[in-house]
């Protein structure tokens, strides 16, 4: 497979605070590589670096093969960028939008009517190709910003959280809509807060101030011997009263990490107490689990913070 | 050089769309300034006439009322109150009823028909600096002609000087205040109108989705510099005509000349609005921005004050503020005839800090957008 995105040890510092720090990966065409992290930890820094936005510190990477130093018009060219806040003209028509942005980027004649088609096709916003961008629901928004992030059929694009104040609904049908092109071949980075989104993506990156802490597969995720010290196991608790439950739970000394999903709570135990728990707590069922995305990036998150205390 | 403009006729013809679109401000950009050129227009009279003055005459005599005439003649003061003592005159200048007092003491005929100097006491509020030192060199007028008269009854003067007002002869006010009222009009216009315009895009994150795309920074500033400054070249031609018509102040020089070198202060007010709106991160922001341009471009610029009576600090600072150049050139064409000969070193200098703003402007933008 071809890489279409690679970073190597991309470092971006601005004066004294480290936005970047040494963070290496790659995503392979036609991926959906999603990225975690909290604000402020260095996603949208990272973003503007691949595009040639800013300059690295130290370090490199490479979109399709262009050099992120050097050639960053013509990455520009080359790849789509859509963030949370959309980047619509919110007083020119839809249709008017994507003429825009299907300008701006040099389409003419033939090629520009085609791609017009092409995007109102693929996110089905023929109905409102004459309203007013500002007029649209947030969900057609959204797709209007793809439709016109994409516009230049690039291979790689961004998303730098594209469902952030997004309904479920149309945040599933955007999932659907990014499945479909990536089967076409188009890359795609996504950065979310949503661990349900994450779950999505063919591969995840976590980055915590500044690291990029862990990267993989969900599955491989899984098996991060960081997620599963070792001494330790991955439990649910399921019970009727998780919230009244849950200080209690938090105060057994061999509970190290307790937090409510839903109806149960994870705790991450030390190994061999799981008889102990069950004594104390006769009215719960527990079982053990594997850890999920929130689970893993929670607990290196902790490890973190105690590495650095 | 493709390159260098990349993106400027999308960028024209978005930017046409949404002035045309966005009615409001439309409407309120080319009926504001029209409106203050009627206020301000009308309202400025540096000519001043009928002072209001009081008198005590405690002469009462033809001599005393013939000098008393004479000041009223002169146009510059208004004989109005007519008092009874000398507490009463002075009275009357403190409450603000008059702003000069004469007094004429009982012995002024007297002093007359001995050949001796008379003496006439001419008090002035000296609170409006303008109306007194009018009221002052009017009184010392009269009193001098007056004492030719007598000393000279017959005869001719030895010296007769005759001034001749060139350009405005009538020396109207709004001729000299009008010209130079346009200039400021239409910076403040231009000035917020394109500052706006692109804060209004950081603000909505599209400045943000077009750091992305291929445009380049002189593309963008360029591109939305054209449908703002037509904009304001159209207001400039319909303030000329109300001008023109309703103020009735006469254009000496050549219109065509005068609109030729308009473009370079156009310029010139776009490229400060383009580097207002990189320092501003809100609307509010680049309001007050825009706004702290206007006052030295009135007091500094020549407009109302002038330049050479400033101290040497000023002086140097009128010098980089771009209204100075352009009220010459306002002022040169509409009051005196003036053409291209005498005033291509202001256009020049208008050119080039155009051209310097719109490059800072830039490249602050290309400095900002990686942070």
């Amino acid at each position: 497979m071809n890489i279409a995105i690679h970073a190597d040890h991309l470092t971006i510092r601005f004066g004294t605070f480290t936005a970047v720090n040494d963070v290496s990966f790659s995503v392979e065409q036609g991926e959906i590589f999603g990225f975690l992290g909290p604000n402020g930890s260095g996603k949208t820094t990272i973003i503007k670096a691949l595009c040639g936005l800013l300059q690295p510190t130290s370090g490199g990477g490479s979109i399709l093969g262009m050099d992120i130093r050097k050639d960053a018009a013509e990455i520009k060219r080359n790849v789509g960028y859509m963030s949370q806040k959309f980047g619509l003209y919110e007083d020119l028509t839809v249709a008017e939008n994507i003429d825009f942005y299907s300008s701006i980027y040099g389409l003419e004649g033939q090629r520009a009517a085609t791609r017009k088609e092409e995007v109102i096709e693929l996110t089905g916003i023929e109905p409102y190709l004459n309203r007013r961008a500002g007029q649209l629901s947030g969900g057609w928004k959204q797709r209007l910003a793809l439709a016109c992030s994409i516009i230049h059929s690039p291979q790689v694009v961004f998303l730098d959280e594209p469902t952030a104040g997004i309904d479920p609904v149309a945040r599933r049908a955007l999932w659907d809509l990014l499945f479909r092109l990536s089967g076409q071949g188009v890359t795609f980075f996504v950065t979310t807060h949503y661990m349900d989104e994450a779950e999505r993506c063919g591969r995840v990156g976590y980055i915590y101030l500044s690291h990029l802490v862990a990267i993989g597969t969900v599955a491989e995720l899984q098996k991060l011997p960081e997620a599963n010290p070792p001494g330790t196991a991955r439990i649910a608790i399921e019970t009727e009263q998780t919230s009244a439950l849950l200080e209690s739970v938090r105060a057994i000394p061999y509970v190290h990490e307790a937090t409510i999903f839903g109806r149960s709570i994870h705790a991450l135990i030390a190994k061999g107490r799981l008889d102990d728990l069950r004594a104390r707590l006769p009215q719960a069922t527990i079982e053990r689990i594997e850890p999920s995305l929130e689970d893993i990036f929670v607990t290196l998150t902790y490890r973190i913070m105690q590495e650095q205390s | 050089m493709k390159h260098l403009f990349y993106g400027l006729v999308p960028i024209c013809r978005k930017e046409t769309i949404h002035i045309l679109r966005d009615r409001g401000t439309l409407v309120f950009s080319l009926l504001l300034p029209m409106l203050q050129l009627f206020l301000f227009g009308f309202a400025i009279d540096t000519n001043i006439r009928q002072i209001p003055t009081a008198v005590f005459d405690e002469s009462r005599t033809q001599a005393s009322r013939d000098l008393l005439q004479r000041f009223a003649a002169s146009d510059v003061f208004a004989l109005r109150d007519t008092v009874r003592s000398n507490d009463a005159l002075y009275e009357a200048i403190r409450s603000g009823n008059a702003r000069v007092g004469i007094h004429i003491p009982p012995d002024y005929a007297r002093h007359l028909l001995d050949g001796t100097t008379a003496s006439v006491l001419v008090l002035v509020d000296g609170s409006d600096s303008t109306i007194a030192s009018q009221a002052i060199n009017t009184s010392s007028g009269v009193a001098l002609r007056q004492s030719l008269a007598r000393v000279v009854p017959y005869g001719n003067l030895p010296i007769d000087v005759r001034p001749s007002v060139l350009y405005n002869p009538a020396t109207r006010s709004a001729n000299f205040f009008v010209p130079g009222l346009i200039g400021i009009l239409l910076q403040v216009m231009v000035i917020l109108l394109i500052a706006l315009s692109l804060v209004r895009e950081r603000e909505r994150g599209t400045l943000e989705q077009l750091t992305m795309t291929p445009v380049a920074p002189l593309g963008l500033m360029v591109g939305k510099m054209i449908p703002y400054g037509v904009l304001a070249f159209m207001e400039l031609c319909a303030i000329l005509f109300v001008m023109r018509v309703i103020f009735l102040v006469p254009i000496h020089g050549n219109v065509l000349v005068l609109l030729v070198l308009s473009l370079p202060f156009l310029l010139t007010v776009l490229g400060l609005g383009l580097l207002i709106s990189t320092k501003a991160r809100t609307q509010s922001e680049a309001f007050q921005l825009a706004m702290g341009t206007v006052l030295p471009s009135v007091f500094l610029s020549g407009y109302i004050f002038l330049i050479h009576n400033m101290p040497i600090v000023f002086q140097l600072i009128s010098r980089i503020i771009p209204a100075t150049y352009y009220i010459r050139i306002l002022r040169g064409i509409i009051l005196r005839g003036a053409g291209l000969k005498e005033l291509w070193l202001d256009a020049l200098i208008l050119t080039l800090m155009g051209c310097l703003a719109i490059a800072a402007a830039a490249w602050q933008f290309v400095r900002q957008r990686s942070v």
